[in-house]
């Protein structure tokens, strides 16, 4: 008996496939969440800045992690972190002019083969580029720092759906993490300046932190190994951004993931090779 | 080694943006020297409102106490300039705004003398902010009524008025006649005749939501519920004049239905069809583009690309930046060194399209005027009478505390969620900060192939008030433009421009017949020298100002002139053939 003969057979083989297309190890979805994500904004609220300008920072991303893979790594690399990386940049990047896209998404996919430590790479790439161009050329450049439109129901679709994804990579309790310290220190801070516990928040409701807790500080290449110290460097990072938000600095997010992130990465691999000497030597 | 190449190319890239900052610096101008301007750029400014007996101090409201934390930001417009030959004297005079509760505005008549006299008293146009009708935002002046003598729209936010010119002698107050509503929150309107009828129509944009009372607020919920996407403004309004003394609202009946959130307007005929099509700048929002077929309006921002990316649109001025016969649209936006890099948009006609199908492209960066801070008023107009179009932009939102930014608190209510950033409530207190304050202005010389350079602190332009309205006179009949600023909490500003003689000009002072006496919406085309500039009589434009009525060309050095083409509103073509340089030339339209 065939598959479309059996309803039952079908529908199992419908949630295989939708258990598949949510699996850890499909490196496709982040990518067609981060799409659906550009889609929905743009078609909805016309977020982009253009789509050339958009098509710039992904094309110039694409090519500079196929040309340094060639290089360094001697084979064609798989392009789906190049394109979060580059669909992240003409997301986040606000600027009039075109050269920042390509300069971001090139600094940011470069940082990978550059800022190497053991082997790996120690900063998150987009958060690297857009810190880096942040703060060498805040004259031209800016990131996105407003609401998408004035509908609550795409912001609650992309909330849950990021969740979903977030939690079938197993990476849910690093976003959850991140958003009770939010909360938590912009109550602080709230009490601490005075300003009203909404505005406080209200940067939380914004794309811009969408995209930084369900990209950049879950990216499995730039995180710690335990869940537990995963949780804790994340809830530093909140600290981090809390204090330079004491001290108004507008991308705080930015800047607190660029300091503790490879912080934490140095910390264990120097672990890591700490507890690798005395095995080498019993051996 | 491939490893270090490819450091050394990061490195670089890393840097590039300093290397692209510091060539960018030294574009920068210098200080004034007046001999060195006007051998350079043809040109200098001196402020001369004081010598000039122009003393006039605007000053902001005080309204509900719940907005108390972020008043300086709330009551941040209303600043306003209009030039107008109220008495047909043929000297400019100029009215101004005042947003104060129970203060004065001013109408300052040219004395002929290089000085003004403020009459607005006894004209009758000064008390004018009273307690419970709200408080001035800016004026706009047109005949109306076609008797030769220019009217008086004043709005506000609070109830618009309207003043008919009694034959230069005094104002009669019409407002409740002509079928106003008795409550706008306007921060924009023009005279413009949409129908080609001879009768001169107004258009109003409301900011905030017309149920709003500011001094007496029903709920903190008033603020805009998105900073780039917000829908929640004040209605528009579109009067048509019926000729009997009255005015039929047909926005709506006629493709006009928007609530954004208004700060600026300008028409003029994009498309060359003879009518004249509406451009309204939004705060909040995307621009808005109608194009006018003689009976309905149509949007068509989106399709003409001026309505795709939202930004803060504070100003919308035209000029034939390249003279070819075609307008660009200057828009004002925002731009804060590292929070918020909106750029201000040139919307100029791309190549190949025309008609219905016109499309804009911004090339604000490629011509260098794209930063401007937090920008607002911006006229196009020949400063120098080099016979291209320069452009004076002033800008500065709130200046208070030098060293003290509110920037941060800002920039986190901006990002929050409608239900968020609507209610003011919700918005940290100002506290004495400023807000893209203290700034310096922009006068970008224009070169005539694409490049505009910016010579405000050589020429003179030195003040950092909060900018506001910015409007170009010949005040005193010499050919050349002056440049009168309005300032929020600030003084009124009179640059008096001085030109180097050998750069020539001609004017021409319009009046209707069949068309609108005012001629807005009369375009002339002068030809010279192979080149040819458009112009058109303007009933309202820029932020919150009106130019003179007469249109100035400059002409450069030594000009052949073949003719000036006049295209009455009316349809009518007339054609003058040499017309003399250096002089101003009246012209009625043929019966």
């Amino acid at each position: 008996m065939t598959e479309q003969g059996d309803p039952v057979a079908a529908r199992a083989t419908t949630v295989a496939a939708w258990k598949r297309f949510f699996s850890p190890e499909n490196r496709y979805l982040a990518p067609a969440f981060i799409t659906s994500i550009l889609l929905v904004g743009h078609l909805s609220f016309g977020i982009l800045e253009s789509y050339t300008r958009t098509g710039l920072a992904i094309a110039a991303s694409l090519v500079t992690e196929l040309i340094l893979g060639r290089l360094f790594i001697g084979k064609w690399p798989n392009l789906a972190s190049a394109y979060i990386t580059g669909i992240s940049v003409g997301i986040l990047v606000r600027s009039p002019a075109f050269w920042p896209y390509a300069l971001c998404a090139m600094v940011s996919i470069m940082s990978k083969y550059v800022l190497r430590v053991k082997g790996r790479h120690i900063w998150n790439p987009s958060n690297f580029g857009i810190s880096v161009l942040l703060f060498l050329a805040p004259e031209t450049v800016a990131s996105l720092s407003i609401q998408w439109g004035n509908y609550l129901l795409p912001m609650i679709v992309i909330w849950i759906l990021g969740s979903i994804i977030i939690y079938r990579v197993r990476r849910f309790h690093i976003t959850a993490t991140y958003v009770v310290c939010f909360i938590l220190f912009a109550l602080l801070r709230s009490l601490l300046t005075g300003s009203p516990w909404q505005s406080e928040i209200a940067p939380l409701t914004g794309p811009m932190y969408q995209l930084f807790i369900f990209f950049m500080i879950t990216d499995p290449k730039t995180t710690v190994r335990s869940n537990l110290w995963q949780s804790i460097v994340v809830a530093i990072v909140a600290l981090v951004e809390m204090i330079l938000r004491l001290d108004q600095l507008v991308y705080a997010p930015f800047y607190a993931l660029f300091l503790v992130g490879p912080v934490a990465l140095l910390l264990q691999l120097w672990f890591d090779s700490k507890r690798a000497v005395p095995a080498g030597a019993r051996a | 080694m491939a490893r270090i190449l490819l450091a050394t190319v990061f490195a670089g890239l890393i840097l590039s943006p300093l290397v692209i900052k510091r060539l960018s610096s030294e574009r920068a101008s210098a200080k004034l020297d007046r001999r060195s301007a006007l051998a350079r750029h043809g040109f200098y400014f001196e402020e001369v409102s004081r010598a000039a007996g122009v003393d006039f101090v605007h000053q902001a409201p005080t309204l509900d106490s719940r907005l108390e934390h972020i008043m300086p930001q709330v009551a941040s417009m209303g600043a306003s300039v209009s030039i107008v030959d109220f008495d047909r004297d043929g000297w400019p005079d100029i009215y101004v705004t005042t947003s104060k509760e129970g203060a004065k505005n001013a109408l300052y008549r040219n004395l002929h003398d290089g000085t003004f006299q403020n009459v607005a008293v006894e004209m009758g146009v000064a008390d004018v902010n009273r307690e419970g009708t709200g408080v001035s935002m800016g004026a706009v002046w047109g005949d109306y009524d076609n008797d030769g003598y220019e009217d008086l729209l004043l709005i506000k936010w609070g109830k618009p008025e309207l003043f008919h010119n009694d034959a230069g002698r005094g104002f009669t107050r019409v407002t409740d006649q002509v079928g106003l509503p008795p409550w706008v929150n306007a921060n924009t309107a023009l005279w413009f005749d949409y129908d080609g009828d001879g009768l001169l129509d107004l258009f109003v944009g409301g900011y905030y939501d017309e149920n709003v009372d500011l001094w007496h607020l029903a709920s903190t919920k008033m603020m805009p519920d998105s900073f780039e996407y917000a829908k929640n403004g004040g209605r528009k309004y579109l009067f048509h004049n019926l000729g009997n003394g009255r005015f039929e609202e047909v926005s709506e009946k006629l493709g006009i239905n928007s609530r954004r959130w208004a700060l600026a307007a300008g028409a003029a005929d994009l498309r060359g069809s003879g009518h004249t099509d509406l451009f309204i700048a939004n705060d909040y929002g995307v621009s808005e583009l109608y194009f006018n077929d003689g009976h309905r309006f149509h949007e068509v921002g989106e399709q003409t690309g001026v309505g795709f990316a939202p930004k803060s649109g504070m100003n919308a001025s035209f000029g034939d930046i390249l003279n070819q016969g075609r307008y660009s649209v200057y828009v004002s936006n925002i731009s804060e060194d590292g929070v918020l890099i909106q750029g201000n948009n040139l919307w100029v006609p791309k190549e190949g399209t025309s008609g219905e199908h016109l499309q804009f492209e911004n090339l604000a960066r490629d011509f260098g005027v794209e930063l401007g801070g937090w920008s607002f008023g911006a006229q196009f107009g020949d400063l120098n009478n080099d016979g291209t179009l320069d452009l004076y932009l002033t800008n500065g939102y709130v200046s208070l505390d030098h060293n003290r930014s509110y920037w941060y608190d800002f920039s986190k209510i901006a990002g929050g969620h409608s239900t968020i950033i609507s209610d003011a409530k919700n918005w940290p207190a100002m506290e004495g900060r400023s807000l893209s304050g203290y700034q310096s202005k922009h006068l970008w010389l224009n070169d005539g192939s694409g490049k505009f350079i910016d010579v405000a602190q050589a020429v003179g332009v030195t003040d950092t008030y909060d900018g506001r309205a910015v409007a170009f006179a010949d005040l005193w009949n010499r050919g050349v433009l002056d440049v009168v600023v309005a300032n929020q909490r600030g003084p009124l500003l009179i640059y008096k421009n001085t030109v180097t003689p050998e750069n020539q000009w001609v004017e021409f002072a319009l009046e209707g017949t069949k068309s609108n006496r005012s001629a807005i919406g009369a375009e002339v085309t002068v030809f010279w020298n192979g080149e040819k500039q458009v112009q058109e009589v303007s009933g309202g434009c820029g932020f919150a100002a009106e130019n003179q009525r007469r249109l100035h060309f400059g002409l450069g050095k030594n000009p052949q002139v073949q003719k000036a083409v006049i295209r009455w509103p009316s349809g009518r073509i007339q054609t003058i053939d040499h017309p003399a340089v250096d002089q101003m030339h009246a012209v009625k339209e043929p019966q």
